[in-house]
């Protein structure tokens, strides 16, 4: 599997072949505060690098999720559906949010390592 | 404007307060546990919230006070028992309400509870209204802080002593630690509970004991999904000025003998609106699944005609759901009505429901 990436919309992915796995960071969820709803992109739907694909909603307020690069839905994870506060529980691992079979592997070259993105949330977070 | 601190600021720093600015206050939205534990803390043990940003009015005056108030709010405050509460509006001539209130009789006069956002303006009308006879002090030198939840007569009792046999909306001055503190046995969570006003360099002492016998600071976030679940408004969303207290549901908080004769601002409207009807009642709504309706969103008869509007909407982490108050044309106010809600561009079913969402009986006194 390869390196985690990250985005400034704060979603991180990681890739097997041409497969990515993405989900919110554990700073997004900290910030967020307790999710208490959670909306997937619909199997087999196609969805655009920075585009809306999905909802979170906390007690406080609702949030888009956006997909860090393009391609088609493969899977989603229900189970966050049906048990939003599993994305607070485990936001980096088994809450992950849906795979996409990537059209374009180049979109990730934009993105963070981890280094890059804990300095970036620590400051974006003041 | 400078943003306005509480008392308790920075004991809310000294427990990791996340802060937002409300009403012009720096005031704690949540601290470390998160809303869904401090929400849950409460209704089993007991929270303690900050809620000094509201004003605290106290007007003095003799007999001829009772009458002037009696102009203004649709009370019978006459026959009001020294150190009752009731809960009341300020309304315009409209029946439009200015802002929801807790007034409690004391001994030569009133203490009236309002809202942090509208309190100066409330002054204001207050003072427009009763003129210079009766001295009225808006004291921003007392913090308020409320104790809710069903531990919270034990915690507070070891404390300050006879506070357990308060009866339920009622209010009475206590000593402890050399000053007055005026505790009343309400609240704004659906649980038993307390306010007490007690003076500013008291404050985060009294808070830290309430802390050391197990209570526990909850924030804003958490108050907000328990009034939600109790079914009480909130002003500047089920209660604003185009609103009457009809057309909130909130008929019972009119005193019965106030209705026949009018007299106070405002009563025309009610009484015509009691006779008439309202065209748009608050109601309780329920989305199906775990569908979170926000403030706004708007509400749809099976046919997609709009028939209302979301006023407040959250999870109740107590039901275990999604919860929202608004409000709906008349016909469509029934308990179990089928409606639909419009979030992110598609409609979704949910069903008018009683309110409140959660009930727990408040103590109603001790004999």
């Amino acid at each position: 599997m390869s390196e985690v990436k990250f985005s400034k919309e704060h979603e991180w992915i990681t890739l097997e072949g041409d497969i990515a796995t993405i989900g919110i960071t554990k700073h997004a969820t900290e910030m967020l505060g307790d999710i208490v709803f959670a909306e997937l992109p619909e199997k087999g739907s196609n969805v655009e690098k920075d585009g809306t694909a999905g909802v979170v909603e906390s007690t406080k307020a609702a949030s888009d999720v956006y997909t860090p690069v393009s391609g088609e839905v493969l899977d989603t994870n229900q189970s966050i559906v049906d048990d939003p506060a599993k994305i607070n529980e485990d936001p980096e691992g088994g809450a992950w949010f849906f795979k996409l079979k990537i059209k374009d592997s180049s979109e990730l070259d934009t993105l963070m390592n981890k280094e890059e993105y804990d300095k970036f949330a620590k400051e974006t977070s003041n | 404007m400078e943003i306005k601190k509480t008392s308790l600021n920075n004991l809310h720093k000294d427990n990791q307060a996340k802060f937002v600015e409300f009403a012009g206050y720096e005031m704690p939205i949540q601290y470390s546990n998160g809303i869904i534990e401090e929400h849950k803390f409460t209704r089993l043990h007991s929270g303690i919230f900050d809620v000094s940003h509201m004003g605290q009015l106290f007007i003095y005056g003799d007999e001829s006070l009772t009458e002037e108030l009696e102009k203004i709010f649709p009370l019978d405050l006459k026959n009001l028992k020294q150190n009752s509460s009731k809960y009341s509006f300020l309304m315009n001539d409209d029946a439009g309400i200015y802002d929801d209130l807790i007034i409690t009789k004391i001994e030569d006069g009133y203490l009236i509870i309002l809202n942090a956002a509208c309190k100066e303006k409330d002054f204001e009308i207050l003072f427009n209204l009763l003129g210079t006879k009766f001295k009225m002090n808006l004291d921003n030198n007392r913090s308020l802080i409320a104790i809710q939840g069903p531990k919270s007569v034990e915690i507070l009792n070891s404390i300050i002593n006879g506070v357990d046999q308060l009866h339920f909306m009622s209010g009475n001055w206590f000593n402890s630690d050399n000053q007055k503190l005026f505790v009343t046995r309400s609240g704004y969570t659906g649980e038993d509970g307390f306010e007490v006003s007690i003076s500013n360099d008291k404050a985060e002492k009294f808070v830290q004991n309430l802390i050391k016998k197990g209570a526990q600071l909850i924030g804003l976030g958490a108050r907000d999904t328990l009034r939600l679940e109790a079914g009480l408004c909130l002003y500047g969303h089920e209660l604003d000025i185009n609103k009457t207290p009809i057309e909130a549901n909130l008929k019972w908080a009119i005193s019965k003998s106030r209705l026949s004769n009018g007299g106070f601002i405002g009563s025309e409207k009610i009484i015509n609106q009691i006779q008439d009807g309202a065209n748009q009642v608050r109601v309780g709504i329920k989305p199906e699944g775990r569908l979170i309706a926000r403030e706004k969103t708007k509400i749809f008869n099976d046919i997609e005609s709009q028939i209302g509007e979301i006023t407040s909407g959250t999870y109740g982490p107590s039901v275990n759901g999604p919860i929202a108050m608004g409000y709906v044309d008349k016909e469509f106010s029934k308990v179990d009505t089928k409606i639909l809600l419009e979030v992110r561009g598609k409609k979704y079913p949910a069903n008018i429901c009683a309110l409140p969402f959660y009930k727990k009986n408040y103590v109603k006194g001790v004999n």
